[in-house]
């Protein structure tokens, strides 16, 4: 192998000095002696008197005296709580349009976890966002009672009653004029009720959807294609082919735990008899669902519309399409449309586009390959989002035309996500009465008269139907923390009904439409109701409005030298949740970084900016600070530092939404990134989130966008991951298997590595051995469990300039690899998490043995042991440990030490935002805090280990694997992770090893013989094209050509 | 912190005048080099086998024996105070086989026979070691002042005194025995020499003298480091703790006197991590009709009368129930008790572990708490206590069916290999069983 084909940064792929320096250090830096001024050299008398005053102050500051402690139970205990037992309510996670069924752990009366509700229909799978979702009910931002402005600022409100008079008032006042409910997506029928109640009440009411981004192109276009003026469901679990023109389905699109988990359905390997479905990917950026795509191709943004017509062309539409210039969008677009045509109506085509002529022609492609009614299902609506655009403009201008009297804000956040937000603003301010409902004093709250601040969906009572009959209740895990009100019950208020608040609205709603108090407390304990089979319908096609679709279509500007497309991050979305430290400092799948949005460009422009030559690529690629880049449409500029990610569109430039927030917003949000809403357009019709022609200038600034791409990199040893095609696989499935033979078969192959393989002696794992699968197939990178991992172990965040000086705690990270060319690079994702080895290197070098290994197979790290020597991470191949340089979470002794380093700037101010008493009742009182100077690493949530053990004893039975699950295998939408106990042959984790997965299963680094308890299941892509590790041409390697392989695995084990 | 060994503090008092005896004859300094360190070993020696039989003996006799045997007091087996007078055990060989093997040894002695008849009973054996019976011997022999069960509050381990003492008398006696015989060493050798007309300088004053400087460094430096580190492990521990408590809640009274099952209250014991100290309600389950208090005096550790009514008449308070009028009349608030056990942060503790799946009895670390009248701490709740326990407790290996993985385990017991399989064989003394 002359060239390594897997990549995780440019200095890699060429090999340069800067990336082999780097790589050699595990820590980046020398130790910290920055508060001093002599250059870190402290003379030995300052040394001596430093060490004296802090031990004579440590000594008076820890006393001897130990403190008394009390112990104060309930004064009466509900029968079902016990303390110190954990109990589970199924509720729903609700943000705006958003719906998932969660469970939520209570421990001693506090959600600490949010899981996925295996019985609702996304079967246990959660969301970056779902995982984070708790820490946000004890965000500090929040608003905490009632405020009313008075003058510039707000003042607190002295009751509800007093403000509900207000109200009263001036809504008879504002009689005559519109009553407006703005609001994000309310997908609760019972709310929708209230609002109905209202309007009945004062009949001059309204309620105008408004979403932060925008599907009213999809919406308007069924309305027209099918006169269905909504979203339908879609199937991927049966479709074959999967076609998406820039829907990241996997990401960001509607609901991707659904899709993802429907889209995995049909990529896990059945090793017996491999068949994947096949996905096309035409896009202008890099998305998470390109990543898995098996065939991708980018396209300028401003040529969407041609390669529609073109795909339409294809399958048999009555267009002329424009012709396409790139020859491999082309080619692309021509082996879409015959794969398109073979399935027989089990294919599917998306698009993320806003644009209802492009939707349109969507439809119409949707009807020529027989989708309708088979993946494309108007049965079963979808109602994640229902915002029309064009209503939202008529708002804004009937309230600057005054013809407003009130308005009524929920969920919706307009003066930040609106293209013009000032202009909202103005408007809001031409409105006599305007309330916010919002749980945070954010842009538009801040501009309205009143704050009535709804609960947190953990504390709220409620209901959604995300699809057409899939229903899900939210039922209250905590007493409102604060005094907050829910929504509806300000409505039932205000509209003199008789009942008294929304809680008795919703109990007595659902009691008498299910049909009894048993009914509705079973529809509670499960948390969802759904349909037996869904219900699965086409609709009628009118063809009509294709002609001038794609008349319209063809007739598109042309865009320009750079064209801008606004898109979501996988983790902080249209910025809804954007003070969520954990969503902020969970790395971005593509990219890498976190904390910050910016400017994606590919290689080939990075040159114009500053990014030609090697050496700069390596200063880019090792140290934070990057080019900012100015940019400037339609009078709107904004001014972002760049990122380079190969399989970008040469001609496309991309920014992230939910950045650039007010300062109220909380401290986590403060001062990340810039605000891209400004450059949203409007066609007339819907707001459009690409820009044709953007105008690019390089500027003298540079800004730190702090990236853990190149935090843990393994020093030159290759096959990391493995990859081939389907083709490949199907002609040879003990491809891989022999490949791993080749290498350990003279040591004691599969079965006998362990003993034959070592001089050590080995030793005993008499009852069990646990261990963990990763299905590289299945992974698609979202970074649900990089989340959830943080939520369980009480991982630290330790924000953005300690990322920067490759501080992250992350004990689970995904790795991601580019391999092929860097035009079209595919992508890899690999979840890296300590791996459990059964001859971990780590353990010989700790002069404490503070990190050893138990009998059950874990690498275990014990905290109060650890002197904190590193030379563990820095034996570590994996490079999966991490060190606690600072007081991340104050469990030093002292209180208040972190603040002169926030001070100082060596901490952000989110240290002190995750130390706050109300924030650290998100801590899981089962996982020690750690404190400065130890190391920490994933423990296979041994917590979690020991009381599926504990329960079995209890019980007095066996352990099964229904037991035990580890945080981030709950949280996998993919169901990517297999956990569990290898000593037991019945087990899911043997079953995967031995025979589900035995020709795919690999160990990373297996060459050292370190022998890990995780193993991968190798990639496999539908695709004709090379991939993974074979050579060019080699598809049809016989014998010979396996030699060659062999040779080449063990060429690593040299170095 | 109190933790100091009073041994330490006298001899260092007692020894110094007896030197200025010896002060001018000291002019050997290579013979009184080794000697001096002859001398400083055996003090040493008798230090460290002093100290370490008192400390292990109360450990061993609180871990093994507590839970069915006081000192003084008969409890589910006889006290154990004056045994070696009793039967057979002056013969300490019969003593070890009895405790090793009680149930082969009563086949073989009508004494022991006749104990267990009288006790309804059979010993639990203990793989003891010869010496760790010896230390238990001596340390029910030795007489514990105030009484056994009745702490005052202490913050420290304090090892056995008495007999410290008498070994660090002994140690003294034979300290100036030999520096007596030191120095008429010394003079007889300055005779002969004057006799064969070698001429000596004049003898080194006692506190020039670099051997005894250099002797009683090390000494200071020795005993000042085993001071300080006996100190730094007694920190954060507090056996025999026993804070005064709002109301003053005697568990003899209820969980001994009226045997009220100790799960009546502590019922989480057997659901999870705490215990739990019940609720105010769980109190007045009963105390709705239980008001005054009949039984037998009460007395504080300072020897005053607890009224018991009246401390029922605190828990009425507590709660905002009116007596008389016989219903809740007041908002209750919850008690404030003290925590009396407390574990360091980084420790995971799960009673249910212990108490369901273990089969332990709460006694076995809490210790006689249906004998106590307020609680004190009556295990040190070491990382050592711990382990210990761990390597010595079997675990319900045949009956809980969770243990049928262990194949080999159960292989080894068909076998005749292993007999039972402790916590420590399924990996109980491993680090993240408790810490993570």
């Amino acid at each position: 192998m002359s060239k390594k084909k897997y990549w995780q940064s440019f200095g890699q792929l060429n090999a340069t000095e800067a990336y082999t320096e780097d790589a050699a250090n595990e820590f980046k830096e020398e130790l910290p002696f920055e508060m001093d001024d002599n250059g870190g050299k402290t003379p030995r008398r300052d040394f001596l008197k430093y060490l004296g005053f802090s031990t004579a102050a440590a000594t008076l500051a820890a006393s001897c005296d130990i403190p008394v402690k009390k112990a104060i139970p309930f004064l009466n205990k509900p029968a079902d709580i016990v303390p110190g037992v954990a109990s589970y309510y199924a509720t729903t996670f609700v943000l705006d349009g958003d719906v998932i069924p969660v469970v939520a752990k209570v421990r001693d009366g506090r959600p600490i976890k949010i899981e996925g509700n295996e019985l609702g229909f996304t079967k246990g799978g959660t969301s970056q966002r779902v995982q984070a979702s708790v820490l946000s009910l004890y965000d500090t931002a929040r608003v905490r009672f009632p405020m009313e402005k008075t003058g510039e600022g707000f003042k607190e409100a002295p009751t509800y009653e007093a403000v509900d008079k207000k109200i009263a008032a001036a809504l008879t006042a504002a009689a005559g004029k519109q009553i407006v409910f703005l609001t994000s997506t309310i997908n609760s029928p019972t709310v929708l009720t209230v609002l109905d109640e209202f309007k009945t009440k004062y009949p001059t009411a309204k309620h105008i959807t408004y979403d932060a981004v925008s599907y009213s192109g999809i919406i308007q276009a069924n309305e027209v294609s099918y006169g269905k003026k909504g979203i339908p469901s879609y199937h991927f679990d049966t479709a074959d082919v999967i076609v998406s023109f820039g829907a990241d389905f996997l990401g960001t699109w509607l609901n991707p735990v659904d899709f993802a988990k429907q889209y995995a359905s049909k990529r896990k390997i059945n090793e017996k008899n491999p068949t994947m479905s096949r996905h096309f990917q035409f896009e202008s950026m890099y998305s998470l669902t390109g990543a898995s795509a098996d065939e991708r191709y980018t396209h300028k943004p401003s040529e969407l519309g041609a390669a529609l017509l073109a795909l339409y062309a294809k399958v048999g539409g009555a267009v002329t399409a424009p012709a396409i210039g790139d020859k491999r969008l082309a080619a692309g677009i021509d082996a879409a449309a015959k794969e398109l045509l073979a399935a027989g109506g089990n294919a599917v085509v998306v698009s993320g586009s806003n644009d209802v002529n492009a939707q349109i022609i969507v439809n119409a492609i949707n009807d020529k390959i027989a989708a309708n009614g088979k993946t494309i299902n108007y049965g079963t609506m979808l109602n994640y989002r229902k915002g029309v655009d064009a209503e939202f403009e008529q708002l804004v201008a009937d309230m600057n035309a005054g013809a407003v009297g009130a308005v009524f804000i929920h969920g919706a956040n307009p003066v930040y996500t609106y293209r013009d937000g000032k202009k909202f603003a103005d408007a809001l301010k031409k409105v006599a009465l305007s309330v916010s409902f919002n749980e945070r004093e954010d842009e538009t709250t801040a501009e309205c008269k009143f704050i009535l601040p709804d609960h947190h969906y953990l504390e709220s009572w409620g209901d959604a139907e995300a699809k057409t009959g899939y229903l899900s209740f939210i039922q209250p895990t905590i007493h409102p923390l604060f005094k907050t009100r829910a929504f509806a019950t300000s409505l039932l208020k205000w509209s003199g009904s008789t009942v008294a608040d929304y809680e008795t609205y919703f109990k007595a709603y659902w009691i008498s439409k299910l049909g009894g108090q048993i009914a509705f407390d079973k529809a509670l304990q499960d948390g969802v109701i759904e349909p037996v089979a869904p219900v699965v319908a086409g609709a009628a096609f009118n063809a009509a409005a294709v002609a001038e679709a794609s008349a319209k279509l063809s007739a598109a500007k042309k865009g320009g030298k750079h064209e801008l497309v606004i898109y979501q991050k996988v983790s902080i979305g249209d910025g809804k949740m954007a003070n969520n430290p954990w969503l902020q400092e969970m790395p971005d799948p593509l990219t890498r970084a976190s904390w910050d949005n910016y400017v994606i460009v590919s290689p080939e422009t990075a040159k114009e900016f500053g990014y030609a030559k090697q050496a700069e690529l390596d200063e880019y690629e090792v140290n934070p600070p990057k080019r900012v880049l100015k940019l400037t449409a339609a009078g709107k500029t904004v001014e972002l530092p760049l990122i380079i990610v190969p399989g970008t569109n040469n001609n496309t430039i991309a920014v992230a939404t939910g950045y650039g927030r007010s300062e109220k917003i909380g401290r986590a949000a403060k001062g990340a990134g810039q605000n891209i809403y400004p450059f949203v357009g409007f066609n007339g019709q819907t707001y459009e989130y690409t820009v044709a022609d953007v105008t690019v200038e390089k500027t003298d600034k540079m800004y730190d966008v702090v990236q853990m791409q190149t935090h843990g990199t393994y020093d030159n040893r290759v096959e990391v991951v493995k990859e081939t095609s389907l083709a490949v696989f199907k002609k040879d499935p003990k491809y891989f298997i022999n490949e791993r033979l080749a290498e350990i078969g003279p040591y004691g192959g599969v079965e006998g590595l362990e003993e034959k393989g070592t001089l050590y002696p080995v030793f005993d794992k008499p009852g069990i051995k646990w261990g963990m699968s990763l299905d590289l197939n299945l992974c698609n990178g979202c970074g649900a469990c990089v989340v959830a991992c943080s939520a369980e172990n009480n991982v630290s965040v330790v924000g953005k300039t300690q990322v920067g000086k490759y501080h992250d705690m992350h004990w689970l990270r995904i790795d991601r690899y580019f391999s092929g060319d860097m035009e079209n690079p595919d992508v890899v994702f690999q979840p890296m998490m300590c791996q459990h080895c059964d001859n971990a290197p780590c353990e010989n070098v700790c002069p404490v043995a503070a990190t050893n290994h138990s009998s059950e197979g874990l690498n275990q790290m014990t905290y109060n042991r650890c002197i904190g020597t590193r030379y563990c991470a820095n034996n570590c191949p994996y490079k999966v440990r991490r060190f606690n340089w600072h007081d991340w979470n104050g469990a030093d002794s002292f209180k208040d030490n972190q603040n002169p380093l926030v001070e100082y700037g060596r901490l952000n101010e989110v240290t002190l935002d995750m130390n706050d008493d109300l924030t650290r009742m998100v801590l899981n009182p089962d996982v020690t805090v750690r404190s400065r100077g130890v190391i920490e690493k994933c423990s296979f949530c041994v917590q979690r280990l020991q009381e599926a053990k504990l329960t079995a004893k209890k019980d007095s039975r066996p352990m099964v694997d229904s037991d035990i699950k580890t945080a981030c295998q709950q949280a996998c939408p993919t169901n990517a992770i297999v956990f569990g106990n290898a000593n037991d042959k019945e087990s899911a984790i043997s079953k995967v090893r031995t025979q589900e997965g035995y020709n795919r299963n690999y160990y990373v680094l297996e060459q050292i013989h370190v022998l890990p308890n995780v193993n991968y299941l190798a990639k496999v892509r539908n695709t004709d094209r090379v991939v993974g590790n074979h050579e060019e041409g080699h598809e049809a390697h016989g014998e010979e050509k396996h030699e060659e392989k062999k040779e080449a695995a063990t060429e690593p084990a040299a170095h | 912190m109190s933790v100091s060994s009073p041994i330490f503090a006298a001899s260092k008092k007692d020894i110094l005048p007896h030197h200025n005896r010896f002060q001018n004859v000291m002019n050997q300094p290579k013979l009184l080099l080794r000697k001096s360190f002859t001398l400083f070993l055996v003090f040493v020696c008798l230090f460290i086998a002093n100290n370490s039989f008192a400390q292990d003996g109360k450990a061993l006799f609180q871990t093994n024996c507590a839970s069915c045997h006081a000192i003084n007091k008969k409890l589910t087996g006889p006290a154990l105070a004056g045994l070696e007078e009793r039967g057979p055990w002056s013969d300490r060989k019969k003593l070890y086989a009895w405790i090793k093997n009680p149930s082969a040894f009563a086949k073989s002695d009508a004494y022991a026979a006749a104990l267990m008849k009288e006790y309804g009973v059979a010993m639990t054996p203990f793989n003891l070691s010869d010496a760790e019976v010896d230390a238990i011997v001596k340390f029910v022999n030795t007489p514990v002042p105030g009484g056994d069960g009745k702490k005052t509050e202490g913050t420290g381990d304090q090892p056995a005194e008495d007999n410290s003492l008498l070994f660090g008398i002994l140690a003294l006696v034979l300290a100036v025995v030999a520096l007596i015989l030191l120095q008429i060493n010394s003079n007889l050798k300055k005779l002969t020499d004057e006799k064969d007309g070698v001429v000596r300088g004049e003898p080194v004053a006692f506190w020039k003298n670099k051997a005894y400087i250099a002797t009683g460094i090390i000494l200071l430096f020795l005993t000042g480091g085993y001071l300080v580190a006996q100190s730094m492990i007694g920190l954060g521990r507090q056996t025999n703790y026993q804070p005064e408590q709002p109301i003053f809640y005697s568990h003899k009274v209820h969980a001994g006197i009226n045997q009220v099952n100790c799960l009546y209250c502590h019922g989480s014991a057997m659901e999870g991590k705490h215990a739990n100290i019940p609720s105010v309600n769980v109190c007045m389950n009963c105390h709705m009709a239980i008001n005054e208090y009949k039984g037998e005096k009460l007395f504080h550790p300072d020897g005053s009368e607890v009224n018991g009514t009246a401390e029922i008449q605190k828990l009425y308070k507590y709660a905002g129930w009116d007596p008389t009028a016989n219903k809740y009349t007041a908002e209750g608030k919850p008690i404030e008790w003290v925590k009396i056990h407390s574990l360091p942060d980084h420790v995971y503790f799960n009673h249910s572990q212990h108490t369901k799946a273990g089969g332990v009895q709460c006694q076995t670390c809490h210790g006689e708490i249906q004998k106590m009248d307020e609680v004190y701490q009556f295990s040190n709740l070491s990382m050592g206590w711990c382990i210990n326990c761990h390597r010595e407790t079997s675990v319900k290996f045949k009956d809980n069916g969770f243990y049928s993985m262990y194949e080999k385990f159960h292989n080894d017991i068909k076998n005749g290999k292993m007999d039972s399989v402790t916590v420590e064989k399924i990996g109980g003394t491993e680090c993240q069983k408790c810490h993570y």
